[in-house]
């Protein structure tokens, strides 16, 4: 395996009595393009928190490219080249498209100009070009996910989690979205994602781990994933994948 | 022509044609309007460089105001300091008041009415302690001789102080012309629009929002600094009552929040209308406040972005109307 650029130790984060994250150990290969799934309320957007700072987790370490990033500011880890999304889209509503992905561009860079340049070259990646200058509030839902991964894009990120940018499009946004991901991870950007469109993960992702109530219960090639009994279980309940197997 | 050379030629003309209004007129109402509504403007941009364009609504800029205010006198009166150069002292007495109330609030993450509430009964605070500790004269307050000359910043016409102010005005329109067009102004706008969104990207909203409330107070000292001149006479209700957080916060709002042009517009517009209602109404007491917070429950109804957001609205009414 290629080196790690993100890596979790034996991960853990209670809310109260509610173990939300279970002692999760996973690494993310440098360029890979990963999926992280499960059923609703796994826990994977408070992984996804733990990972970028968000959340401080009770146990465990957090390591990237190598280095110890456990408890450190999400700012401070944008800098560093790891940068999250939102499952729930947070545009600056009152900004426009074009100084949305700006904010970020300025990340590395001071000028205004040269950062509303990079947020105009970063727009056309995603495929905003058109909605350049119309306010953020006023995108549609498929618009928005653009955004979103528009803005975290133009902060030049080594490691980018998604968190479920297809969620909530229709079959022909999805098929349009799928694309762009693929080729972000072209560019050379770690990608690790969070997914309920299972079309998008078979499609896209090389390794997958599956998530059910806080703790990791397999993980594989999606094709693996999805063949395995306890992942059928964990969406489906349990005894599930018996009755499967005795009527197909 | 690119959006910064349009704003900075807007600002020239607008300065300019402020700059003839003297050169035409010696007389007084003209002056005295002129001064009031452009130092009514001062205030409006101070505030709105937090609340407007940082989204960090406070309730107390008097503390701010007064802060520079009381600085200019104290200077003057116990440390013997020339006008000029107690000016940027009373500044940076206001900025560092204003970065240490801040530092407190922003620290524990106050947002919103909590915000507010903050810097009100940190106006409040000020205005009791004023009231109390002999150096601010407590409850007499502090005078400046009249010593009419340019080397004390005391102008024997009004023609001076208009200059003054409009120079005062000019430097907070560059502030915010900045504010548009800058990496800072980028930052402090996408920490008011969501502070998460933000943090995922890199900003550091305490250090944002810190910058921000430095910058208004900066602007809100040079105003307090300006009353003093003006009027030479400070006490603490003057400097730290709720009147002048209003009056900044008010004429914000009305003009339009986060916009270069706003603030100037809503404290023109309010003080014309004071004016008007003042030779109405002879001088009842407090009617200016009643007029101001009925403008603002219309504005806030009908115009949420305020008379700078005039022409959207129309256009966004037209639109509803005809689809």
């Amino acid at each position: 395996m290629a080196e790690l650029m993100l890596e979790l130790k034996s991960l853990s984060l209670a809310f109260g009595g509610l173990q939300a994250v279970d002692k999760v150990s996973l690494g993310v290969p440098a360029g890979s393009l990963c999926a992280l799934i499960g059923p609703n309320g796994a826990g994977k957007t408070t992984l996804f928190s733990l990972m970028s700072g968000f959340l401080q987790p009770d146990h465990g370490k957090v390591y990237f490219k190598g280095q110890d990033i456990t408890g450190r500011s999400p700012q401070r880890n944008a800098r560093d080249g790891l940068t999250r999304t939102f499952q729930i889209v947070q545009p600056f509503a009152q900004q426009t498209v074009h100084e949305n992905i700006a904010v970020g561009a300025h990340l590395h860079v001071r000028s205004r100009a040269i950062a509303l340049e990079r947020a105009e070259a970063v727009a056309q990646r995603v495929g905003l070009t058109a909605q350049l200058d119309k306010p953020a509030g006023d995108l549609t839902v498929a618009g928005r996910k653009r955004l979103e991964l528009a803005r975290a894009l133009a902060t030049g990120p080594q490691l980018l989690l998604l968190d479920e940018v297809l969620a909530g499009l229709n079959p022909q946004e999805i098929a349009e979205m799928i694309p762009v991901v693929r080729a972000l991870a072209g560019s050379g950007i770690t990608i690790l994602m969070i997914e309920h469109v299972m079309q998008a993960v078979m499609n896209l992702a090389e390794y997958v781990w599956v998530l059910a109530q806080g703790q990791l219960i397999a993980e594989g090639t999606p094709a693996e994933v999805t063949s395995n009994e306890k992942v059928v279980e964990a969406y489906l309940g349990h005894g599930t994948a018996a009755r499967l197997r005795a009527n197909p | 022509m690119s959006l910064v050379q349009k704003d900075l030629l807007g600002i020239a003309v607008f300065a300019a044609l402020c700059a003839c209004v003297p050169v035409l007129s010696d007389s007084g109402v003209v002056l005295n309007f002129l001064m009031m509504a452009l130092y009514a403007a001062l205030l409006a941009q101070a505030w709105n460089v937090l609340g407007g364009f940082g989204g960090q609504f406070s309730f107390g800029h008097a503390l701010f105001f007064g802060t520079g205010a009381y600085s200019q006198a104290i200077f003057q009166l116990q440390w013997g300091l020339n006008a000029w150069l107690a000016f940027p002292l009373a500044i940076a007495m206001s900025t560092g008041v204003a970065v240490l109330v801040g530092a407190l609030s922003f620290r524990y993450g106050l947002k919103g009415s909590y915000f507010a509430l903050v810097t009100l009964a940190f106006a409040e605070v000020f205005r009791i302690l004023a009231l109390s500790v002999p150096f601010t004269g407590a409850g007499v307050g502090l005078m400046l001789p009249l010593q009419e000359s340019f080397a004390n910043m005391q102008f024997s016409s009004r023609k001076g102080f208009v200059y003054l102010m409009l120079g005062l005005v000019s430097v907070a329109l560059l502030a915010t012309c900045w504010l548009r067009h800058s990496r800072f102004g980028a930052y402090l706008q996408a920490v008011r629009d969501n502070e998460d969104a933000a943090r995922a990207i890199g900003v550091n909203p305490f250090a944002v929002k810190l910058g921000g409330i430095a910058l208004s107070a900066a602007l809100m000292g040079a105003a307090g600094v300006f009353y003093v001149q003006v009027f030479q006479y400070i006490d603490p209700g003057l400097a730290y009552g709720p009147g002048t957080s209003v009056e900044a916060l008010v004429a914000a709002i009305v003009g339009g929040m986060g916009t270069l042009w706003g603030p100037v517009l809503g404290a023109l517009a309010l003080h014309t209308l004071a004016d008007l209602t003042r030779n109405l109404f002879g001088q009842l007491p407090g009617i200016n406040m009643v007029i101001y917070g009925l403008v603002l429950v219309l504005i806030v109804t009908f115009l949420p972005r305020g008379i700078a957001g005039f022409g959207q609205a129309v256009r966004a009414w037209r639109h509803n109307k005809n689809g």
